[in-house]
């Protein structure tokens, strides 16, 4: 916890101008490993603070719509934060505040990589292992991956289309679509792409 | 024994097998626990789990406690007050005491592990004997967002001095030149208060308590305190009885550290007298099996705490599948998604809509029901905890 909260928009847009970055991936990139299952009305913290807290559903749809992995670092993403906030308040004549609501708490967080010793030689064996495996590795390598590694995909892409030569579903997974929300669902939907593959190569 | 591999059916899936592999980092390494109770409390009940499961996983886990005087147990009641918001006056007299307890228990402890955990304020003075290498973690398990000052300053002068702090709740993070860590509470799955019940067990336990089965039951598990607002509960089953024919379990132990419990109870009663309808069930503490079955009983549960530090009897129930309406009040909101895992509310009024809504939408409250388990098996699940603390000392090894 960084120990600094916000109680208005304001509070709000000067913090992030000052939090480390690892508070800024805490409350938008890392948003998936934190709602495997089920989330809030937005994928990042920010924007459902200010729907649900602040009640200002105008902030919230205008940060909501952000995707983490669309800037080519964090600066960039809070550069983009801080401007909407910014030109959302320039618009107002009062600063919405929290009345009933909770103020926005600043965390941060570190990934801890762990090796879970799974290997996949195949479509067949990687479809298998990713149905059983926790959901942080499926945030660590399809989206995870893409910021440490300044990549436009994430490691199962990458894998399936170098190793595997499956180029059209490389493409598919690296398009599925972030606001899906919540890793479960991504799961869901990598296995359902894998299995019309396999499908089709056991027709064939 | 409890093992983490019976856990494989109830957790998400890979959990047990991740947790097994981020253990291996800290195998070996010895973390020492050390609170005031062995009975009693969500504390003790998580600390139990938590050992178990540390040492069934290849971590040397010890739990300890400490002992004291009456004076000093009085001394820690007036902190725990103080911390969370109400007026006490502590003497110097007090604080001396609770000074010397620390210092008592210090030379009759060992200390020897990688990692000290002090649970809450009672053992906080301990790390003033500080000898070993270890890393020393302050937990505390209760909400200090709006602590007396006086109180907090005395505290704040051993905390600092920890490795790091942990708390329940963000809002709970404090001034400290010290690393916060959030760890959530979480609840045990298989212990009785939580594992499944056949139907049998459910209907011989609910028998036992002379509660009928013919209504559709509200039902609020908790202390008889003003902060639960029992009396709120009552106004809102009246509020909901007009439309649908329903009982109203009240089912806690009483505050025996709170001298307005016995006050709440008669008020409680008095409000209930003369509704054969309205169950008021005063309950032992380790009355677990009775909670589970209530809680597996019942249509729709009430949390409607007016103050709250987490309020695991949510979680509780959301993991039997209940649909939850709870006040908006510390953790409850965070264990309640509204709309999607339960309904927070902020009135007496609010809180009869929802069981309106609900009882007429039958399909709402299976949906909620199923989503809310769903969330409490992801996010306040044991095994959880048992990652959040591999990962803790993870992060306190690395940093060293």
């Amino acid at each position: 916890m960084v120990g600094r909260s916000a109680r208005d928009e304001q509070q709000l847009l000067e913090t992030i101008e000052e939090i480390p970055l690892d508070s800024l991936s805490y409350h938008t990139q890392s948003f998936f490993l934190r709602h495997k299952y089920i989330a809030g009305p937005y994928p990042n913290d920010f924007a459902t603070w200010a729907a649900i807290q602040v009640r200002d559903r105008v902030l919230g749809e205008k940060l909501g719509i952000l995707n983490p992995y669309d800037f080519e670092n964090l600066e960039a993403l809070r550069t983009e934060i801080v401007n909407i906030i910014d030109e959302h308040l320039s618009q107002l004549q009062i600063i919405p505040q929290v009345i009933y609501g909770e103020p926005f708490h600043f965390m941060q967080s570190r990934i801890i990589e762990v090796p879970t010793g799974l290997e996949a030689r195949s479509l067949a064996e990687f479809r298998k292992i990713l149905a059983t495996v926790d959901a942080s590795v499926i945030y660590y390598h399809n989206f995870e991956a893409i910021l440490r590694l300044g990549r436009k995909v994430g490691d199962f892409a990458l894998w399936i289309e170098e190793q595997l030569n499956l180029p059209e579903l490389a493409q598919k997974i690296s398009r599925i679509d972030f606001y899906m929300i919540s890793l479960e669902s991504v799961r869901h939907q990598i296995i359902k792409l894998c299995d019309e593959v396999l499908e089709k190569e056991t027709r064939r | 024994m409890s093992h983490l591999d019976d856990y494989r059916e109830v957790v998400p899936k890979g959990t047990v097998d991740f947790l097994k592999c981020l253990a291996e980092r800290v195998k070996g390494r010895k973390i020492l626990h050390i609170n005031s109770t062995k009975l009693g409390g969500g504390v003790a009940e998580m600390l139990r789990s938590d050992v178990l499961l540390l040492q069934d996983i290849g971590i040397e886990a010890e739990w300890q406690i400490i002992s004291g005087t009456e004076e000093f147990f009085n001394v820690t009641k007036c902190f725990h007050n103080a911390l969370q918001g109400q007026d006490q006056h502590l003497s110097q007299q007090m604080l001396e005491a609770y000074w010397e307890v620390n210092k008592e228990n210090a030379r009759r402890l060992s200390f020897d592990a990688d990692y000290v955990v002090i649970h809450d304020p009672q053992p906080a003075a301990l790390i003033e004997s500080r000898l070993t290498q270890g890393k020393w973690v302050w937990r505390c398990h209760i909400d200090i967002s709006r602590p007396q000052w006086k109180v907090w300053s005395f505290l704040k002068q051993f905390v600092v001095h920890y490795n790091a702090a942990i708390f329940s709740l963000p809002r709970f993070a404090q001034r400290l030149p010290i690393p916060q860590f959030l760890i959530y509470p979480s609840i045990d799955p298989l212990s009785d208060k939580n594992r499944d019940l056949s139907p049998q067990e459910q209907s011989r336990i609910l028998s036992r308590l002379n509660v009928p089965t013919d209504k559709p039951m509200l039902l609020q598990v908790s202390r008889f305190d003003r902060f639960k607002d029992p009396l709120g509960v009552i106004q809102t089953y009246r509020l909901v009885k007009k439309h649908h024919d329903l009982q109203l379990v009240l089912a806690g132990g009483e505050a025996t550290d709170d001298p307005e419990g016995k006050t709440v109870l008669s008020e409680v009663r008095e409000a209930a007298r003369e509704d054969p309808d309205i169950h008021i069930l005063l309950l032992p503490a380790d009355a677990n099996l009775e909670i589970n079955a209530l809680q597996r009983s019942a249509t729709i549960v009430l949390q409607k705490s007016l103050r709250e530090g987490f309020g695991l009897t949510v979680a509780e129930a959301m993991w039997k599948g209940k649909p939850v309406i709870g006040g908006s009040a510390g953790g409850i909101t965070v264990q309640i998604v509204y709309g999607v895992t339960g309904f927070t509310v902020n009135s007496v009024e609010g809180a009869a809509f929802r069981i309106h809504h609900l009882l007429d939408n039958p399909e709402v409250m299976t949906k909620i029901g199923e989503d809310g388990k769903e969330y409490v098996r992801q996010n306040f699940l044991i095994t959880r905890n048992l990652g959040d603390w591999l990962a803790l000392m993870n992060y306190l090894g690395r940093t060293s």
